[in-house]
C-alpha cells in the first residue's frame, strides 16, 4: 500500500490513529502532542507542509480548550497573567502566519527540526526549581499580576517579576506557533516559570489556557489563505481529541517517566529527520 | 420590602463560565466535524485521497461567508470546514466572555486589554481575506 495509492477512507483511518496516538502521548507525558503532528503528517503521510501545519493548529485548539476547561475550574491558572500575555502570544502569532506564507517549505521543516530538538534537550534536563520571589515588581502590582492559588498547605501567593522579558518571550512562542502549527506551551511555560518566578503548577495551567487564543490568532490566516483543508483537518482534530480524552482517563503517575523518556527519544529523532528532509529539499 | 439580590462577579465565577464554554465549544465542533466526515466519507470514501501536493482549498472554504453556503448545501467537505469555524470560534468566544467578565468586575484596565486581543483575533478571522 503506497502512500500516493490511498483511498481517502484508507487515509482518514490511518491519519486518526496517528493523531490519536499523537494526543494520549502528549496528554500521558505531558509534552503536547502537537509537536509530533506535523513530522507524523509530512514525514510518514508525505502530506504538503502547509496542509500538515493548518490540521495541527486545529487539533491544538481543541486539545487545549477541553485540556484549558478542566483546569481554570481548579482556580489555579491567572486569568490576567494569561489575559495579558496573550497580547503578545497572538501578535506574534499573527506575525508567524504571515512569515509563514513568506518562508519557504524546506525552510519552515528545518525551523521545526530545530525546534524538536531544543523541546527533546528540555524535557530531557531536569527542571531548576526556582524559589518564587518574595519581593513585589511594582510593574506587575501595577498590572495586578500578582496572585494566589491553592495548595495542599494552603492558599500560597506569589509576585511575578520580569513583565517586559516575559511579555518578549511570548512574542516568540507566539511566533513559533504562528509558523509552525504547534502550541509553544514548552516555551510559554519556560517564560512564566523560569523568567517570570511563576509558580510551576499557575505556569502550566495559564499556559495550557493561552495556547488556544495563540492558535486561534494564526488560525484565521491560514484558513483565509487556504491551508486548511477539512478531509485532512477532520481525522487529525477527532483523532487528537480521542487519544488526549483517553490519556487523561488513563494517567498512572508512575509510568509517566519512561514514557517520557521514549517521547523525547521520539522527539529528536523526528527533528533530525526534519532538518535533513527539509536541507534536502524533500520537503 | 424585599431587596434583589444580584450575584457578585468574582475570579471564580467568570473561569467557571469560561470552562463550559470552552467545554460546550469543543463538543459543538467535534460534532459538526463528526457529522460533515460521515457526508463526506460516505461520498468520496473511495476516491483517491492525496495531499503531497499543495494547491489551496477553493475559495468556498476559505472565507465564512462561503462555508456557512456550502455546508446548508450538505456538501461534506464544507460541514467539516464549519465545525472547524467552531472551534477557532472558541477561543474567540473565550476572550469575549472574559471582556464581560472583567467589565462586570469594573476592571477597565483588563477589559482593554482583552479587548486587544478580540481585536487581533477578529482581524485574523475576518480581515486577513
Amino acid at each position: 500500500m503506497h502512500i500516493g495509492s490511498l483511498t481517502v477512507w484508507e487515509l482518514t483511518i490511518l491519519v486518526w490513529i496517528g493523531s490519536a496516538i499523537a494526543g494520549l502521548l502528549g496528554s500521558l507525558t505531558g509534552l503536547g502532542g502537537g509537536v509530533v503532528l506535523v513530522p507524523l503528517l509530512t514525514l510518514f503521510f508525505k502530506v504538503d507542509i502547509r496542509y500538515a501545519i493548518g490540521a495541527s493548529l486545529v487539533s491544538v485548539i481543541a486539545t487545549s480548550s477541553g485540556a484549558a476547561a478542566a483546569y481554570v475550574k481548579e482556580g489555579i491558572s491567572n486569568i490576567r497573567i494569561g489575559m495579558f500575555l496573550e497580547i503578545a502570544t497572538t501578535l506574534g502569532a499573527v506575525l508567524g502566519a504571515f512569515l509563514a506564507a513568506k518562508v519557504s517549505t524546506s525552510a519552515i521543516a528545518i525551523v521545526f527540526g530545530a525546534v524538536l530538538l531544543y523541546s527533546a534537550y528540555l524535557s530531557a534536563r531536569t527542571r531548576v526549581r526556582l524559589k518564587s520571589d518574595e519581593i513585589p515588581d511594582p510593574l506587575a502590582t501595577r498590572l495586578r499580576l500578582n496572585g494566589s492559588f491553592p495548595t495542599p498547605e494552603g492558599i500560597r501567593h506569589y509576585f511575578v517579576r520580569r513583565v517586559p522579558a516575559g511579555f518578549s518571550l511570548m512574542f516568540g512562542a507566539g511566533a513559533l506557533s504562528g509558523l509552525l502549527g504547534i502550541g509553544s506551551g514548552a516555551v510559554k511555560v519556560l517564560a512564566m516559570d523560569q523568567v517570570m518566578r511563576i509558580p510551576f503548577k499557575v505556569s502550566t495551567t495559564t499556559s495550557n489556557f493561552m495556547i488556544g487564543v495563540t492558535a486561534a490568532a494564526s488560525a484565521g490566516i491560514y484558513l483565509n489563505r487556504g491551508y486548511i483543508d477539512p478531509g485532512l483537518s477532520m481525522p487529525v482534530m477527532l483523532g487528537v481529541l480521542a487519544g488526549s480524552l483517553t490519556g487523561t482517563r488513563i494517567l498512572v503517575q508512575a509510568e509517566t517517566k519512561w514514557l517520557r523518556l521514549v517521547f523525547s527519544v521520539v522527539i529528536l529523532l523526528l527533528g533530525a529527520q526534519m532538518i535533513y528532509n527539509g536541507a534536502a529539499g524533500k520537503i | 420590602m424585599k431587596t434583589i439580590r444580584l450575584p457578585v462577579w468574582t475570579d471564580r465565577r467568570v473561569e467557571d463560565l469560561v470552562g463550559n464554554l470552552l467545554r460546550s465549544g469543543v463538543l459543538l465542533a467535534a460534532l459538526v466535524v463528526f457529522s460533515g466526515a460521515v457526508v463526506y466519507l460516505a461520498r468520496h470514501g473511495g476516491e483517491p485521497a492525496d495531499y503531497r501536493v499543495f494547491h489551496g482549498e477553493p475559495n468556498q472554504l476559505r472565507t465564512i461567508s462561503g462555508v456557512l453556503r456550502e455546508a446548508f448545501s450538505f456538501q461534506g467537505r464544507a460541514i467539516i470546514q464549519l465545525g472547524l469555524l467552531f472551534l477557532i470560534a472558541t477561543p474567540v468566544a473565550r476572550v469575549a466572555l472574559s471582556i464581560v467578565g472583567f467589565a462586570a468586575e469594573r476592571d477597565r484596565t483588563y477589559v482593554g486589554f482583552a479587548t486587544i486581543v478580540l481585536a487581533i483575533l477578529l482581524y485574523s478571522l475576518f480581515g486577513s481575506s
